[in-house]
């Protein structure tokens, strides 16, 4: 179509979540029409992100720094932990500014049948952490699925005798939601979870 | 070609962004594959929660192709048992030895229905234990891999079985199996018909079909077994106050 290069370049885009081969092209047109307002600052932005981001040594976020900014920030409270299964999920709570302790990231959950096992995840880290003391609760914030609870589960079971409060979020009504359109078993969690008025 | 079934879903994989390769059992269909559009994404991923029931419609254009599943929630299965580890741990460890055993299209509606009898009751915890044990032993027998607990192998008594062969399968009295008790499996009561059981007998039991899971319709397809199956003995196994975990367990087998 353009050459190899504009090929290599759509389907490399391509790859990305979001982008199928048609948005690709798309993207790839509206870069290539203006390579220096967009496709340069761009370029350069990747190779300075793939050259200094990291996963972080405390807590597995990825930032430039280590530790990372949410570590090293004296403003949160480095006593309650929350554990979320990848980077995408902290993201979405420091979004929602909720949580003003600080992460773990686990990198997974436990999937029998995808073949994670307790020791592909990053778990060691977090029981030396609240092993160190300085933790006093850990908040499991992982998804509403079989295989997120079954972890939230094993990671409790492991937690539990090195004495720390341990929480889980809640599951039910959607801020927004109507009781008549949500799934049994939404519904079923939401009464479970009920708490007095 | 298309039908239309209740199904007990027993995994979803991602395919794409929002797309599921769902694996359900059904009773005339068995063990069957099938995509599914939007399975993975926000509004479809709890509909397809491994341990649910789901009313569901396949559609191919041939019999051998994967096909297209639609479906509807008709029990959630998995919310039901999230909140509960034990629960949980039963729920995860059935569906992945269905899924892991059971060969695909190939329909076994002894194992279809009983599993339909047990997923809803998932949340009563412990007591469901004997179910599971004896779920997987109608499983084995299904695949033939059958335990034969009618009669000592040695001395044809019905009474006082009290072991295991681990070789053959077949069970033996207490009084017979002296010189190699430490070879053969412990039969818990509550597989011969007696009443009453505590967490000992539910290891005992997840010990004797866990060996012939493993070694027959595991280890004949070259498979480990299943690490959900894994994790429930180690949390019963704790629950019965011993150290014994799967890898004991495989040892001992």
């Amino acid at each position: 179509m353009g050459g190899p290069e504009v090929d290599r370049l759509i389907s490399l885009l391509a790859k990305l979540p979001g982008l199928g081969p048609r948005s690709a092209r798309r993207a790839a047109l509206r870069m290539l029409l203006a390579p220096e307002a967009r496709m340069l600052p761009l370029a350069v932005a990747l190779a300075e992100a793939a050259r200094s981001v990291r996963p972080c040594g405390v807590c597995g976020n990825l930032d430039s720094r280590d530790p990372c900014s949410i570590c090293a920030d004296p403003e949160r409270d480095a006593s309650i932990v929350c554990v979320v299964e990848g980077v995408g999920d902290l993201w979405a709570l420091e979004r929602a500014h909720v949580h003003r302790g600080t992460y773990h990231v686990l990198g997974g959950t436990l999937s029998a049948l995808a073949g994670t096992r307790p020791e592909d995840l990053n778990v060691a880290p977090l029981l030396a952490r609240v092993g160190q003391g300085e933790v006093a609760e850990v908040i499991l914030a992982l998804g509403a699925t079989v295989d997120g609870a079954s972890t939230a589960h094993w990671l409790a079971d492991r937690l539990r005798p090195l004495g720390v409060a341990i929480s889980r979020v809640g599951q039910g009504v959607p801020v927004g939601g109507a009781l008549d359109v949500l799934d049994d078993g939404t519904l079923a969690a939401a009464l479970r979870g009920r708490r007095p008025a | 070609m298309e039908w239309e079934a209740p199904a007990i879903v027993l995994d979803a994989r991602p395919f794409g962004e929002g797309d599921a390769v769902v694996t359900l059992m059904t009773e005339a269909h068995g063990l069957h594959r099938g995509l599914v559009r939007g399975g993975n994404s926000r509004a479809g991923a709890s509909t397809w929660q491994p341990g649910n029931l789901v009313l569901v419609r396949w559609v191919a254009r041939l019999t051998d192709q994967l096909g297209n599943f639609t479906g509807e929630l008709v029990h959630a299965g998995a919310a039901m048992a999230m909140d509960d580890a034990l629960a949980l741990a039963m729920l995860s460890s059935l569906c992945a030895v269905a899924e892991g055993a059971l060969p695909e299209r190939e329909p076994h509606a002894r194992v279809f229905q009983l599993l339909l009898a047990l997923v809803p009751r998932m949340p009563l915890g412990s007591v469901m234990l004997p179910d599971v044990v004896r779920w997987e032993a109608a499983l084995l027998s299904d695949l033939g891999y059958g335990l034969d607990l009618s009669a000592c192998a040695m001395t044809g008594e019905v009474a006082n079985l009290a072991f295991v062969s681990p070789r053959t399968g077949r069970a033996v009295t207490a009084a017979v199996s002296a010189a190699w008790r430490h070879r053969l499996l412990r039969l818990p009561g509550f597989l011969t018909g007696t009443d009453g059981s505590d967490a000992a007998d539910w290891r005992d039991g997840l010990r004797l079909t866990g060996h012939f899971l493993e070694r027959d319709a595991f280890g004949h397809q070259n498979r480990d077994l299943p690490q959900a199956r894994r994790m429930l003995y180690d949390r019963v196994a704790a629950l019965a106050g011993g150290s014994e975990n799967s890898d004991t367990e495989q040892q001992d087998a």
